[in-house]
């Protein structure tokens, strides 16, 4: 491999790990809350709220719908509106962390709907406060789904990422295209699916790991 | 006191609590018993709100807590402990930490905590298992943390949701040891729901027998086992005396054939050799078997009472009238 290839590759690298870095720090950031908020609305529990519930139900689903080349154009005009430009790694983060958050609040959700409704009455009946329910028992509880829903997030996004290039948001997956099937540089194709194979068998690996040891049941 | 008023609670169109009125005094281990399903756990949760009646009032001394806003309920709450038969610990918390969100919940500080889970645990014999996990316990222990957790905010009342359900029969009576003596130590009332009689027995002092959402029976539970009201609560009783004749044994009787309920200290051998030197009849015992009800005995005798049809008509009589209780299981054809 060139020289030149080789520092091409190290370009895209660190743009994916920008790319992934701001949409999954927001994804969590913004998921976890919003996750915790569909679980605390639905039925049954102590915020109950059908409107709220049904709301952002509906909004996370149509997100969740649109193919993810769409809503990078769709969100063109926002991009530059917040960002100042609609080109480049920064630009192509902030779609993906607007399928990010959809996504990774639903997978909260999921895993908050796991824990064992009695823990949570048992704790309703210590006379604790919502909030004190979520800290000590929400979050603390449904550990081991957040990381494991995390996982499946950055891998998610990790494959997104890839259609960032077209927005000029580069990337290996903007490499592999541009490379290899534009200019028909095969190995190159081959080399940079190999490396995301083996990213992503790190990734499930670290986060498998990790939702384990969180997992005190 | 705790104090139920028309307590009624529906689901949608089902009744799950139909009217219920109940007292219990301060101090006292009362027991709800039912089949699933007859409402008894409704009725618990109904209790501390964890579901809120549909209709009546809930008092626990003296407060209606039916009639108060969210955060006051929460606030009445830490003075109503409850366990449950699944335990529900917080899996992810060491047995320290879960006995602690009580104590944050409310909201007393670090070291008011420090110095209160140590006691707590040595009270439910579990001092060295603070840094453990709920899942490295048994069943019998993560109850026992169930119930750290339920008194450690001093409750004046203890709800235990079918509390020895899922332990096994030893356990069981250690953890009904344990209530009991909490109950004596610290004056707490304790609310119930079981559907083994054999709790009842052990440590209930008055029960209520629940059936369709309804009380239908609220007893003694000495008066429950010796003189059962109702055909359900009979069938409760039964579980515990366990008094089945075989076929054979009924098919071959000559004579009459009944069970005779001995309370407390009534002298038994005497009436029935009584019986037998005043009538011209003989009493053969087919079954027999003592239970202690909260330490007082109760006997159960089951004859076959041989001899012409008038003189066993006067033998039964006569038994009825000297033990308060007995029942013609048979008649002599």
């Amino acid at each position: 491999m060139s020289l030149n290839l080789l520092n091409e590759f190290g370009i895209a690298f660190l743009e994916t790990a920008w790319m992934l870095t701001i949409s999954v720090t927001l994804a969590v950031l913004i998921g976890i809350p919003l996750g915790i908020g569909l679980f605390v609305t639905s039925e049954g529990m102590f915020w109950q709220n059908k409107i709220l519930q049904n709301i952002s139900g509906t909004i996370i689903n149509i997100i969740r719908s649109i193919p993810f080349v769409i809503l990078l154009v769709v969100l063109l005009p926002l991009t530059t509106f917040i960002l100042g430009t609609s080109m480049g790694p920064t630009a192509a983060s902030l779609s993906l962390t607007v399928a990010g958050i959809p996504f990774y609040a639903r997978l909260v959700e999921n895993s908050l709907r796991e824990i064992d409704k009695g823990v949570i009455e048992a704790a309703e009946s210590c006379g604790a406060s919502p909030w004190l329910i979520i800290r000590k028992v929400l979050l603390p509880e449904s550990k081991s789904g957040l990381i494991a829903g995390l996982t499946v997030t950055i891998i998610s996004l990790l494959s997104y990422s890839a259609m960032a290039g077209m927005i000029g948001g580069g990337g290996i997956g903007d490499l592999a295209i541009r490379f290899g099937y534009y200019r028909y540089q095969n190995e190159v194709m081959v080399m940079t699916v190999v490396f995301l194979i083996f990213l992503v068998q790190l990734i499930q690996f670290i986060g498998d790991r990790a939702a384990h040891a969180a997992d005190k049941r | 006191m705790i104090e139920l008023v028309n307590v009624t609670k529906t689901y949608n169109s089902v009744t799950a609590v139909d009217n219920v009125n109940l007292t219990i005094p301060k101090g006292e281990i009362f027991g709800i018993i039912g089949y699933s399903g007859a409402g008894k756990s409704t009725l618990l949760r109904c209790l501390n709100l964890l579901e809120k009646p549909t209709a009546g009032q809930v008092l626990i001394n003296k407060k209606d807590l039916t009639a108060l806003s969210k955060t006051e309920v929460r606030k009445e709450r830490l003075k109503i402990g409850m366990i449950f038969q699944h335990f529900h610990l917080i899996s992810s918390a060491k047995v320290y930490d879960n006995i602690a969100f009580s104590m944050l919940a409310a909201g007393k500080t670090k070291d008011e905590i420090q110095l209160r889970v140590p006691e707590l645990l040595e009270m439910v014999g579990l001092a060295d298992r603070a840094d453990h996990y709920p899942a490295q316990l048994s069943g019998g222990q993560k109850q026992r943390v169930g119930i750290a957790r339920a008194l450690a905010n001093d409750p004046t009342v203890l709800l235990c949701d079918e509390a020895t359900s899922a332990l096994d029969p030893n356990t069981t009576a250690s953890i009904l040891k344990l209530l009991k003596e909490i109950n004596v130590s610290l004056g707490i009332t304790i609310v119930l729901i079981t559907h083994e009689m054999e709790v009842v027995q052990q440590i209930c002092h008055r029960v209520a027998v629940m059936e369709n959402g309804k009380v239908i029976e609220v007893n003694e539970a000495y008066e429950l086992f010796a003189d059962p009201q109702t055909p359900l609560a009979k069938q409760f009783v039964q579980t515990v005396h366990s008094l089945t004749l075989p076929e054979r044994l009924l098919k071959a009787r000559t004579g009459s054939i009944a069970q005779i309920t001995f309370r407390g200290d009534s002298a038994e051998d005497s009436i029935i050799s009584e019986t037998i030197s005043r009538f011209k009849v003989t009493v053969n015992i087919l079954h027999g078997q003592i239970s202690y009800i909260q330490d007082r005995p109760l006997g159960i005798l089951i004859v076959e009472i041989k001899g012409n049809q008038s003189e066993i008509e006067r033998a039964i009589e006569y038994i009825t009238i000297r033990t308060n209780r007995l029942e013609v299981l048979a008649d002599v054809s």
